[in-house]
């Protein structure tokens, strides 16, 4: 029986060579790919074990990583998630990342390179790779005011410091708290993440630089007066300002806020219908200037252009060849004129900016593990919106509207502030949107801001931008102002 | 007879405690990076284990020493190793099921069962003095092999687990008769096959050039392994019914050594295979499983979900591993029991796992040396099908977690999770040690006559 047991053997040997062939297989020659599989969540646990970088804002970090006793060895920890959601975005085994945990992923979790040699150093050191950390521009006293005044309105509030293009304030409402995304159950996340966007009011769109951008309103009389004032015009310029505006080639009109006059007479100075708003002055100036220097001007603020902060931003748009009553109606910022909160808010920071409009910008530096610097923003010109001269008119007749106008209400004692207020048809029968885009203080501005209020916030159909989204305004200049002068 | 003495000692007592001596720390080792990586550091609970394993070592080298002196040196060792690495691979994954709120204390558990397998192995070696005693209870072992696969249907008695009815419940415990009717399979498959060779072999009609046996000599044996598998396809004990199949044909061949068994044997199995595919869809769905593991359908609906995670886990090992206590092997359903190796392939790499498949090879192919030293056909039976049976209980549960083949339920020889499993391989162990032990002390009687001849 010697010889069967000898073949019986080598029968053995093989069947044991095909099993170490069999596990160098999986555990080697295609270790990588199972190790890719979306479905290996211990791609997930080396993906979220490391320890990454925090997000901070005024030396405060507002997003970390602290060590726990699971699995992944870090949880991503969310100070004043709400407040900074829109910002900060979520960092999650569900959903994945958004807002900067995914537009500065890489140097988070420390991958970039700009932190090769960082990552040399640990490797020799034999440390696990630590992500960088990541300074914002935001001011958290400002960031606060603006959400504080949002309360329980649906909107955005986006502020900037004219001079630089630092972004001071960046508020979405509703927003939403990553934190419960960053749980360590990808089934829990998901949930919350699926309820989130079931949810009516949308509380995972940065409603200041995406998703829906919105009609401006009166806030874009701004851009026509702008148009008007490089085409010879000057505030004092007799404009013909109608009860009523019909509308060439219809049987349609535009009128003014409460069917009301502008002036005492038909014809009335620039200024004057900037800051009582004028809407049939503005339609009727808009057909006058033509299409082509309101689409000229309007790109040099920014619109139809992406932009990055590093977070996309959704592009204005204006609408293609209107006709003579479309080009009325996106005079005063109906029609097909959209833009984004930090768009109206970029318009205020090139007037306040004697004409030159600066890149907004989120983060300022960058810094390794070790604290050493790796990358720092400069401020960039974005463009030359408008020369010195018509951005010096545009600042005085907006300060009168703040004065003696529609927007009073953003007032403040002691301090010249120049806004713009709007309120904006949403076509349907919803209430308008509330707009309001200031700077302050106005001989020499530290912060321009732009708020919106969807529907008319609180007050529904009776909101007008100088009712609602003025006061929000207000507060965060304040804020602004107390934290520039606290600061210096 | 002084010279007597001199050649037994070469024959490896001494190997024996050496390889034993590393053995043990292989165990203690791999404890100790348990409880510093996974657990609460290390502490007095590993100085009793090391002391634990050290006396149990010394004590079953002392008993070989006296009771088989030319027992194999190697089989010892090699299942100690295996035994040590096992119960740190446990403990590491309670302390991970802890982690995720789950207390278990399979180490614990496990600790005693293969404390009770070893000693009980050693009484087996101390009080049998030779395995050819065992030929006389062929046909006891036949009905209680039989027995203890139908005992899971008895119903009160009988437990099913995970679809699988092999389990029977004792005194609140949970017992795989399974796991020693292999043993006693062996052993009725051994007394009967030695009795009949012959007339297998040579008597019988020849059918298209295969000479088939005579009806009388194969019957017997034929309706104890077909009622054999009927049991087990009624328990949906894939695994085993591949096995007990696969050690019926080796151990018919060793016999017989006609070839053509092996091509009857395999060509049923074939056809056995693909019937039971297309019948029953427990099987359909395990085929589906394996051939379609990564498919998003398959995997989404939880058929491969076991397989597949297995899979993550031994790739995320590597080449080095993760090290013990520094993977997620409980991502794995079952990483104590039926994915236990996936379990050390993801902490020990795959040169962890080289290491042991290769002290599962030292084990079977020191069985098979055994079975080719010992003189009597009833050892060789054993000895061969007590080898190839591991070989095969090997391929089938590391082909099925590694892919190679459809996954089956079957323990993995002293590392799984499961005291039915580990005592019945160590009564093995016991019979193989036994029957090396003739193997060998016949060869050096022989090597010591010629000596004394020349």
């Amino acid at each position: 029986m010697n010889e069967p047991i000898r073949r019986l053997s080598v029968v053995a040997l093989l069947l044991f060579l095909i099993l170490m062939v069999a596990a160098s297989w999986v555990q080697f020659a295609t270790a990588g790919e199972l190790g890719e599989d979306a479905r290996n969540v211990r791609t997930l646990y080396r993906q979220f074990g490391s320890f990454r970088g925090p997000i901070i804002v005024d030396g405060q970090a507002i997003v970390s990583s602290v060590p726990v006793d699971d699995p992944f060895n870090y949880q991503r920890v969310y100070t004043d998630g709400p407040l900074y959601a829109p910002v900060t975005g979520y960092y999650s085994i569900g959903p994945g990342r958004s807002g900067l945990e995914a537009t500065q992923n890489a140097l988070l979790n420390g991958s970039a390179d700009a932190l090769f040699w960082t990552r040399l150093g640990e490797l020799f050191a034999g440390q696990e790779q630590e992500g960088a950390s990541v300074q914002l521009t935001l001011d958290a006293d400002v960031q606060r005011a603006a959400y504080d005044a949002m309360g329980s309105n649906r909107g955005a509030v986006v502020a900037l410091d004219p001079r630089t293009g630092a972004i001071l304030a960046m508020v979405s409402t509703p927003s939403y708290d990553p934190a419960g995304l960053a749980v360590h159950s990808s089934s829990e996340a998901n949930r919350l993440y699926s309820a989130l966007l079931a949810d009516q009011t949308d509380p995972l769109i940065n409603r200041a630089i995406g998703g829906d951008t919105y009609p401006p309103g009166s806030t874009f009389k701004l851009i026509v007066a702008a148009a008007a004032l490089d085409s010879g015009y000057t505030p004092e310029t007799l404009i013909y300002a109608p009860q009523e505006l019909a509308l060439p080639g219809t049987t349609a009109t535009i009128k003014n806020y409460g069917g009301e006059r502008c002036g005492a007479s038909d014809n009335i100075p620039l200024g004057d219908a900037l800051r009582v708003s004028c809407n049939t002055a503005f339609a009727d100036l808009a057909m006058r200037l033509g299409w082509g220097v309101i689409e000229r001007t309007a790109a040099k603020f920014g619109w139809d252009q992406s932009l990055e902060i590093p977070l996309d931003v959704t592009p204005s748009r204006l609408p293609d060849n209107p006709n003579e009553p479309q080009i009325a109606q996106s005079g005063i910022g109906q029609y097909d004129v959209r833009a984004t909160p930090l768009q109206m808010a970029m318009v205020a920071a090139a007037i306040a900016n004697n004409g030159i409009l600066m890149k907004p910008y989120l983060v300022s530096t960058v810094r390794d593990p070790d604290l050493r610097e790796i990358e720092r923003t400069s401020p960039e010109v974005l463009s030359s919106s408008l020369s010195r001269d018509t951005a010096g008119a545009l600042n005085a007749m907006m300060q009168a509207v703040v004065a003696d106008g529609t927007g009073r209400n953003a007032q403040i004692a002691g301090i010249t502030v120049a806004g713009k207020t709007g309120t904006a048809e949403t076509g349907n029968d919803a209430a308008p949107h509330a707009w309001f885009v200031a700077f302050a203080p106005a001989n020499d501005p530290v912060v321009a801001v732009a708020v919106l209020v969807e529907n008319g916030g609180d007050l529904g159909n009776e909101a007008t931008g100088g009712r609602v989204a003025a006061p929000i305004a207000k507060a965060v200049i304040q804020a602004a102002i107390a934290s520039a002068t606290g600061g210096t | 007879m002084a010279t007597v003495l001199e050649v037994s000692v070469r024959v490896g007592r001494r190997s024996e405690a050496v390889l034993l001596a590393i053995a043990g720390a292989i165990a203690i080792a791999a404890r100790a990076f348990v409880d510093a990586n996974a657990g609460p550091g290390i502490d007095g609970s590993l100085a009793v284990y090391s002391a634990a394993v050290v006396a149990i070592a010394a004590a079953a080298h002392v008993l070989v020493r006296l009771k088989a002196p030319d027992a194999d040196p190697v089989l010892l060792p090699a299942v100690f190793a295996l035994n040590g690495l096992g119960l740190a691979m446990l403990r590491r994954i309670d302390f991970a099921y802890l982690d995720r709120g789950r207390d278990t204390s399979f180490a614990q558990t496990q600790t005693l069962w293969a404390l009770i397998g070893t000693v009980s192995a050693l009484i087996v070696v101390a009080v049998l003095p030779d395995h050819r005693l065992l030929r006389r209870y062929t046909y006891t072992a036949g009905v209680l092999g039989l027995v203890g696969l139908l005992l899971p249907l008895a119903p009160g008695l009988g437990r099913e687990v995970n679809g699988a009815r092999i389990w029977v419940s004792v005194f609140g415990r949970s017992l795989q008769p399974g796991e020693f009717a292999k043993i006693a399979f062996v052993i009725f498959f051994a007394g009967y096959l030695v009795s009949h060779r012959d007339t297998l072999a040579l008597a019988g009609p020849k059918v298209l050039g295969i000479r088939l046996p005579r009806p009388r000599d194969l019957g017997p044996i034929l309706v104890v392994w077909a009622a054999a598998l009927l049991v087990q396809v009624a328990e949906r004990d894939l695994g085993a019914s591949l096995l007990f199949f696969g050690l019926f044909v080796a151990m018919l061949y060793v016999a017989t050594q006609r070839i053509s068994w092996v091509i009857v044997g395999v060509g049923l199995f074939a056809v056995g295979a693909v019937m039971a595919g297309t019948l029953f869809s427990h099987v359909g769905a395990r085929y589906d499983a394996w051939l379609n593991a990564l498919d998003a359908e398959v995997y989404d609906s939880g058929k491969s979900y076991q397989l597949v995670q297995g899979l993550f886990g031994m790739a995320s090992g590597g080449l080095f591993g993760t090290g013990l206590g520094d993977g997620s092997p409980t991502l794995v359903p079952y990483a104590e029991s039926d994915f236990i190796m996936a379990s050390l392939g993801e902490e020990l790499g795959l040169t962890g796992l080289m290491a042991i498949l290769s002290l599962y090879l030292v084990v079977v192919q020191r069985a098979l040396r055994a079975a080719i030293g010992v003189r009597d056909g009833f050892g060789k039976l054993v000895a061969a099908g007590l080898g190839f049976a591991m070989a095969l209980q090997l391929f089938v549960v590391v082909g099925g977690v590694t892919r190679v083949i459809p996954l089956t339920g079957l323990t993995t020889p002293f590392l799984a999770y499961g005291g039915s499993s580990m005592i019945a391989n160590w009564w093995g162990v016991a019979l193989l040690l036994r029957i090396s032990d003739v193997a060998r002390a016949g060869a050096t009687a022989s090597a010591t006559a010629a000596r004394v001849a020349r």
